[in-house]
């Protein structure tokens, strides 16, 4: 078996679709199904069951020649979409075996097992294990382990459950037909037509010559399936920093159990972490059911967390916050915590500035709220340098911004001044009606939200230019003035455009301006 | 051993006993308001200021943030607000904050959703003892905040002494086990007189407020106008406006008949 520095990648290659298995489940009386897809404006065949193998129908084959062939054919559609969800799910469930797993659309996926495969009982053992839980969920499988990526794909396009050992790469692939490296259909048909009819014929010819015919790509894959360098996989997600799980021999369902197993998971992870000194950003706890969904529950924090009972705690508010709770169905046979987004812990010295420690206690605070509710909702302010009102401050999420938004400088109030800007802001300005003495003064009554309301102290206007050089869109001038009503209530009312100048002239007869209402002073 | 420990224990009681019965209080400036309140704003308790009418908010929400500012004291302010007052009634604006002369800075804005989730976070923040203060601003009329919630919120401010201030918008006065209670609404800017022209601009504008005190759990109540002055931060009697201002009550139409009396009087 491979060694521990040589990597290892199986390919599985999940053939049957979920449009196939919905067939087979409508199917009762076992007539032959297949499922068809448009190609070059032509239905032809994109998967089909054994039965319809047996009558000799193939990939690829025309609707109508199919139908020729047999007319009781049962035909579904092709729904890419959810084949690539299901793929998806076959992937999620992968994830158990090795966190590194890539699609391979339409219907494969590469395992890169470097290293994973003790764990559960050597190579072999993996993929039969793999294979039969697959197999019983109605797919059919096929899979190999080999050295390399496209080793091992180009083999599971021929024989199932193949082990190529380090180095016999070449003698695996060279018996196979060309057609099972997957390349283009016009290359596989030229390969055929100039009588190179397995792998092993075309890597007989001189590379130079296949490259001149057939293209450098052609080659660097040829190359790869023969073991000669290999093509990276790209995996779902990026490798986690540090990962810990707990498998159960039998599946666990109480919350008590999953809530006692994350917490001895984050005890683990934090001496894992502890060692070389980091702390979490980002931590992801993925629940695996037996029935194969998996579920991932994140928790950002704002400070990294070096600590069990801080890990614990953010979970529990999570857990206890999801708007679909955890379901557990039959039960969780694996449970990974795993850190995706690691910080290096700066040690501060705690000595009798207490507000090192109040700042702690903040973001803890904040980092559990976040967890709760979500990270964009709990928000610290940042000052803009803009004139428009409603741009002035940037509502930032505050796990990322404290310390950014505490050292944030705030344009200084005037002194013996009142407020010249309103303690509570519409988001969006609310059109109002107002009566003018004239045009371009102050307003005498206006109307919003249904009451009138009579001016009896005005003042303004302060003019705001909108930021011309932005440009996005015509924006008016606005003539912001402060009023107070008979009632003592202070509003922030603005009118939309320079009288007579911005405002456009309609036949001669002058427009009136909108004025809003934009916010209200206490 | 036991001895000791068991006279550490009954210190411990009796100093714990002691804070409880002298709780830190903090004062807002308006001395009539002060010396009705023993002294100033409990810390460490839950406060709830209401509006009867939603357009009354903004006063509200400057009366909040004056008795947020005199009691947080430099330290963080965590504002929980439910998503539906921002479109009723605007959002707190920072600008607007710092005019008043408090420090965007130290403000956590949360973002709730609704009605329960406010109130679990605010219940979550009122055990953080490094804030200063928790404002909870609601709006409307919201079983949720029960008698239990109430008392839920006044335990953990008490545990940890931070003050907890409860915002209700547009809501009517429900039992709960606040220290006190207010009814807020706006006031106008003193009136122009003989010494201050009407023309002046600058004469108007400062935040005026009508506080009611509704319920004082340890003393009476009453009914003052109250400027919040925006350079030293606290609340203070307005200088221009017409006497008596304390006992009357600013809604009153015409405020001659008290005038007129006060004349006979003198």
């Amino acid at each position: 078996m491979g060694t521990g520095s040589h990597s290892n990648q199986v390919y599985a290659d999940c053939v049957d679709l979920s449009a196939v298995e919905n067939a087979s489940k409508q199917n009762s009386n076992n007539d032959p199904s297949i499922v068809v897809a448009k190609q070059n404006n032509a239905l032809q065949i994109f998967a089909l069951d054994d039965a319809a193998a047996r009558l000799g129908l193939e990939v690829g084959l025309p609707l109508a020649n199919a139908r020729a062939i047999c007319p009781q054919l049962r035909v579904f559609d092709a729904d890419e979409v959810s084949d690539a969800k299901t793929l998806n799910d076959i992937a999620d469930w992968c994830d158990r075996f090795t966190p590194l797993v890539a699609l391979d659309l339409p219907h494969g996926l590469f395992l890169d097992i470097t290293g994973c495969a003790h764990l559960f009982g050597g190579e072999a053992a993996m993929m039969r294990l793999m294979c039969e839980v697959l197999t019983a969920q109605g797919f059919a499988v096929s899979a190999a382990i080999a050295g390399t990526s496209v080793c091992a794909r180009t083999i599971t396009r021929h024989v199932h459950g193949r082990i190529v050992r380090d180095g016999e790469e070449a003698d695996a692939v060279k018996p196979l037909p060309v057609s099972a490296l997957g390349a283009d259909e016009a290359i596989t048909r030229g390969l055929r037509r100039a009588g190179l009819k397995t792998i092993g014929d075309v890597a007989s010819r001189v590379r130079h010559e296949i490259t001149a015919r057939f293209g450098a790509d052609f080659t660097t894959l040829l190359e790869h399936a023969l073991g000669q360098g290999d093509a990276p996989i790209c995996p779902r997600k990026l490798l986690p920093d540090y990962i810990v799980e707990k498998r159960f021999a039998d599946p666990v369902a109480t919350e008590v159990v999953i809530s006692a197993t994350l917490s001895r998971l984050a005890r683990m992870l934090v001496v894992a972490m502890a060692q070389q000194g980091k702390g979490a950003r980002r931590l992801e706890a993925r629940f695996f059911r037996t029935d194969g969904a998996v579920r991932t529950i994140v928790v950002d924090t704002g400070q990294p967390a070096t600590t069990a009972e801080v890990i614990d705690r953010l979970f529990r508010e999570r857990l206890s916050a999801l708007s679909d709770p955890l379901d557990p169905g039959f039960g969780f046979d694996l449970i990974r915590l795993s850190a995706s987004r690691t910080e290096i812990v700066v040690q501060q010295q705690r000595d009798l500035d207490a507000n090192v420690h109040d700042n702690d206690e903040l973001a803890a605070l904040i980092d559990r709220i976040a967890a709760r509710i979500g990270g964009r909702r709990v928000v610290v302010h940042l000052p803009q340098d803009t004139h428009i009102p409603e741009r002035a401050v940037l509502a930032a999420p505050a796990q990322h911004h404290l310390t950014a938004a505490t050292h944030a400088v705030w344009p200084a109030r005037v002194e013996g001044e009142p407020p010249l800007r309103p303690l509570r802001l519409f988001e969006r300005p609310e059109q109002i009606k107002v009566i003018a003495q004239v045009p371009d003064g102050p307003p005498a009554r206006f109307v919003w939200r249904r009451a009138t309301h009579a001016v009896v102290r005005a003042e303004g206007p302060e003019r705001v230019a909108m930021e011309w050089w932005l440009s996005e869109g015509e924006m008016l001038t606005r003539d912001y003035f402060r009023v107070e009503d008979e009632a003592g209530l202070r509003f922030w009312l603005y009118r939309d455009g320079l009288y007579d100048r911005e405002i456009e002239q309609e036949e001669g007869k002058a427009v009136q301006p909108n004025w809003f209402m934009h916010g209200l002073f206490a | 051993m036991t001895t000791l420990a068991t006279l550490r224990g009954s210190i411990e009681r009796i100093e714990a006993h002691g804070d409880a019965c002298t709780p830190g209080r903090v004062a807002l400036g308006h001395a009539d308001a002060d010396a009705t309140l023993q002294g100033g704003l409990v810390v460490g308790a839950m406060h709830e200021v209401f509006t009867d009418a939603g357009r009354q908010s903004a006063a509200a929400t400057g009366f909040v943030a004056g008795l947020a500012g005199r009691v947080a004291a430099r330290r963080p302010l965590v504002w929980v607000r439910q998503d539906f007052t921002e479109i009723e009634s605007g959002a707190l604006s920072m600008s607007g904050l710092a005019e008043l002369g408090l420090d965007p800075r130290l403000l956590v804005t949360v973002r709730a959703a609704d009605v329960d989730t406010a109130l679990r976070t605010a219940a979550d923040a009122l055990a953080c003892d490094a804030l200063g203060a928790v404002v909870l601003e609601v709006w409307g009329e919201a079983r949720q905040l029960d008698l239990v919630a109430s008392r839920k919120l006044t335990l953990a401010a008490q545990a940890s002494g931070v003050t907890g201030l409860l915002l209700r918008l547009a809501a009517e006065p429900q039992p709960s086990t606040a220290e006190t209670r207010w009814i807020v609404r706006a006031a106008h800017s003193p009136p122009a007189s003989s010494l201050m022209p009407a023309a002046a601009w600058s004469a108007w504008g400062a935040p005026v407020f009508d506080a009611q005190l509704v319920r004082n759990r340890h003393g009476p109540v009453g009914r003052w106008i109250m400027e919040w002055k925006c350079d030293e931060c606290l609340f203070s009697k307005p200088a221009a406006y017409p006497q008596p201002v304390a006992a009357a009550p600013a809604h009153r139409p015409h405020q001659t008949p008290a005038r007129a009396r006060q004349r006979r009087a003198s």
